[in-house]
């Protein structure tokens, strides 16, 4: 069985279709990248899976039940998370916080525990601050954990973002442009990084990504969409040579120009 | 190695606690030998014991705007409930017993939250700001209601106001119920539902889409904050005697939301000082203005926030808090670090 399986999406907005017939299986383990376009619907795509904006018609099937109709948290504590492409953090909360919030979601206590501080409230707040640490640890943020998110570099936002979903414990990891405004640098230590958590904690990872170096260099398998459909699947080498692809990228009867 | 680290968290963490215990009850004692010592006349302990309970009121509207980031304008009317339940409570069953008195408390909480209860559940499904609106409209309801109650029951008063309700709630009581309430406040929010709240506040999409159920995390910061309002309310009705439907309107209302937003949103320390201060500054005006502080003070109001608002936009306190208040854990968190964390929206 599939671990996450798309059928015949459709969004509308109005007059708009900004998702049509999108069709989508993806294995546990796998690392699929999803590219297109500006407007081609790669992000309503991510919108639809999350439970953010109800399709308008199709089917997500998640390790064999069908999301449309969750509210978005109860998708999220299935094992879905994602980050944003416009970064979402909780900006005026610590780096420390940002993780912790999220963590309670599978980790947490009741009310009494919380307004009376009880033993079971220490003892679950010492692990989630040991959970958190590991995770900033793993980003590499682990010395601006007291910092207000909002004073992070841009980068170290981006990274604090995938801390943040992997705190919910994901099966699949969906990743929305994460090297976006990144240097080449940035983006090296970012596809290491993506490679890690991936093993580290057994993720399926869907990826939107514009700069086609990560993504030839992530990706087992890429989908190519423009205008709300899908126009060409395969792996980084068959993509990257189809005129589809191209024509879509650069208009018709232009050079192939190679990145 | 990580043991040694636990044991000294939680040995910080006695040693906040005593600390802490031991100012609140210096504090309690030191007002206490003042106004024995007469000191502190029957005047200004009743000014002492309505910015105590002020206090109480302005956590609740802490956490629902300054945490929870849901805008409410008529915490007031919730304050009214909670001061008319335990009211009609007192005066016509309690005849002044401790017993009463404390279950009628209980009666305004509960009251004041199960209202909140009801309101809150269709308007915070939305994520759109609604609840202003709404709150303005149901304080208006309210105060209708007050001001018409004594047709369904003549022992409310109606428009001329409410008697006859036993004064048990002396600066004791009041005082103990503060720090009650400050402690439960601080230990939520250094907790889960804390954090929540400030996720809802500060990115309601990305808290929903991350897990969060935050319709549930606002209607409980709702609940509870107005729960909080009734709780002062209460406290109001058995500590002075005439209980009038103006004193629960619009402009107590905004009172709230000023020290909420003049402290700081987002700290605990920032709306205690506020509302501690805030209640003495408008008694010295009321002083030295006389009438004309009555008939100025919605202009006064607005004067001291476009004031503050343009010299301190992020509040007095600035999201930043007191370190005693809040467990030593949560040093490597949000709170009392200095400077960097301010809290005001945009
Ligand atoms: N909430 C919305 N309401 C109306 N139209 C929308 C909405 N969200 C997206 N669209 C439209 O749907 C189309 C697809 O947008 P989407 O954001 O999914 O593109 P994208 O592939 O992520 O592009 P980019 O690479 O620029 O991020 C665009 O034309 C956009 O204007
Ligand atoms: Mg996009």
């Amino acid at each position: 069985m599939p671990l996450l399986e798309v059928r015949d999406l459709c969004k509308d907005f109005g007059g708009l279709r900004a998702v049509s017939n999108f069709q989508l299986k993806m294995e546990q383990g796998e690392i699929v990248g999803l590219i297109g376009p500006n407007g081609a619907g790669k992000t309503t795509v991510f919108n639809l899976i999350t439970g953010l904006i109800p399709p308008t018609s199709g089917s997500i099937i998640f390790q064999g039940e069908n999301l449309v109709g969750l509210p978005p948290y109860r998708i999220a504590a299935k094992g879905i998370a994602r980050t944003f492409q416009n970064i979402r953090l909780f900006k005026d909360m610590s780096v420390l916080d940002n993780v912790r919030a999220i963590l309670h979601v599978h980790n947490g206590y009741g009310f009494w525990d919380a307004a009376l501080h009880s033993p079971r409230f220490a003892k679950k707040e010492e692990e989630i601050l040991a959970r958190a640490r590991e995770l900033l640890e793993v980003v590499n943020l682990e010395t601006r954990s007291r910092d207000p998110a909002r004073s992070l570099p841009y980068g170290d936002q981006r990274r604090l973002e995938i801390a943040r979903a992997l705190a919910l414990r994901p099966k699949l990891l969906l990743l929305d442009e994460p090297a976006a405004g990144m240097n080449p640098r940035e983006v090296a230590s970012l596809t290491e990084l993506i490679r890690f958590i991936k093993d580290k904690f057994q993720l399926t990872v869907l990826l939107i990504e514009h700069q086609m170096g990560l993504v030839m260099n992530l990706c087992e398998r890429i989908v190519v969409m423009d205008f709300g459909e899908i126009i060409a699947e395969g792996t980084p080498h068959e993509v990257s040579n189809n005129p589809v692809v191209l024509e879509a990228y650069l208009g018709k009867g232009a050079v192939v120009n190679r990145c | 190695m990580e043991r040694y680290f636990c044991t000294l968290l939680r040995r910080r963490e006695r040693v906040r606690l005593a600390l802490l215990g031991g100012l609140l009850a210096s504090l309690y004692g030191a007002l206490k030998l003042l106004s024995l010592a007469g000191l502190i006349n029957e005047y200004w302990q009743r000014v002492l014991d309505q910015a105590l309970i002020t206090t109480i009121g302005a956590l609740g509207l802490s956490i629902i705007y300054g945490f929870a980031g849901q805008f409410s304008l008529g915490h007031a009317a919730f304050y009214g409930i909670g001061a008319y339940t335990a009211g009609i409570i007192g005066k016509v069953w309690s005849q002044g017993s401790i017993t009463f008195f404390l279950l009628a408390l209980l009666a305004g909480t509960l009251a004041a939250s199960f209202i909140a209860f009801l309101l809150g559940i269709p308007i915070l499904r939305l994520r759109s700001d609604y609840l202003g609106i709404a709150t303005l409209g149901f304080g208006v309801i309210v105060r209708v209601a007050l001001e018409n109650s004594n047709r369904f029951y003549p022992p409310l008063g109606g428009a001329t106001g409410m008697t006859g309700i036993p004064q048990v709630a002396n600066f004791d009581w009041i005082f103990w119920f503060t720090v009650g309430t400050l402690i439960l406040v601080c230990n939520l929010i250094a907790s889960s539902y804390g954090r929540a709240w400030l996720s809802i506040r500060e990115d309601e999409m990305a808290a929903d889409t991350l897990g969060i159920n935050t319709t549930r995390y606002k209607i409980t910061a709702f609940v509870l904050g107005c729960g909080l309002a009734g709780l002062a309310g209460g406290l109001y009705a058995y500590r002075y005697p005439y209980l009038h439907p103006s004193s629960f309107d619009f402009l107590k209302s905004f009172d709230f939301l000023l020290i909420v937003v003049l402290g700081g949103l987002g700290s605990i320390s920032g709306t205690v000082v506020t509302a501690i201060c805030w209640v003495f500054l408008l008694e010295g005006l009321r002083i030295i203005l006389g009438q004309a502080f009555v008939d100025w003070r919605g202009v006064i109001y607005a004067v001291i926030l476009i004031v503050t608002v343009l010299l301190r936009p992020q509040g007095l306190f600035s999201g930043k808090e007191w370190r005693l208040l809040f467990p030593s854990r949560d040093q490597d968190g949000t709170w009392g670090k200095e400077g960097k964390h301010a809290s005001l929206r945009g």
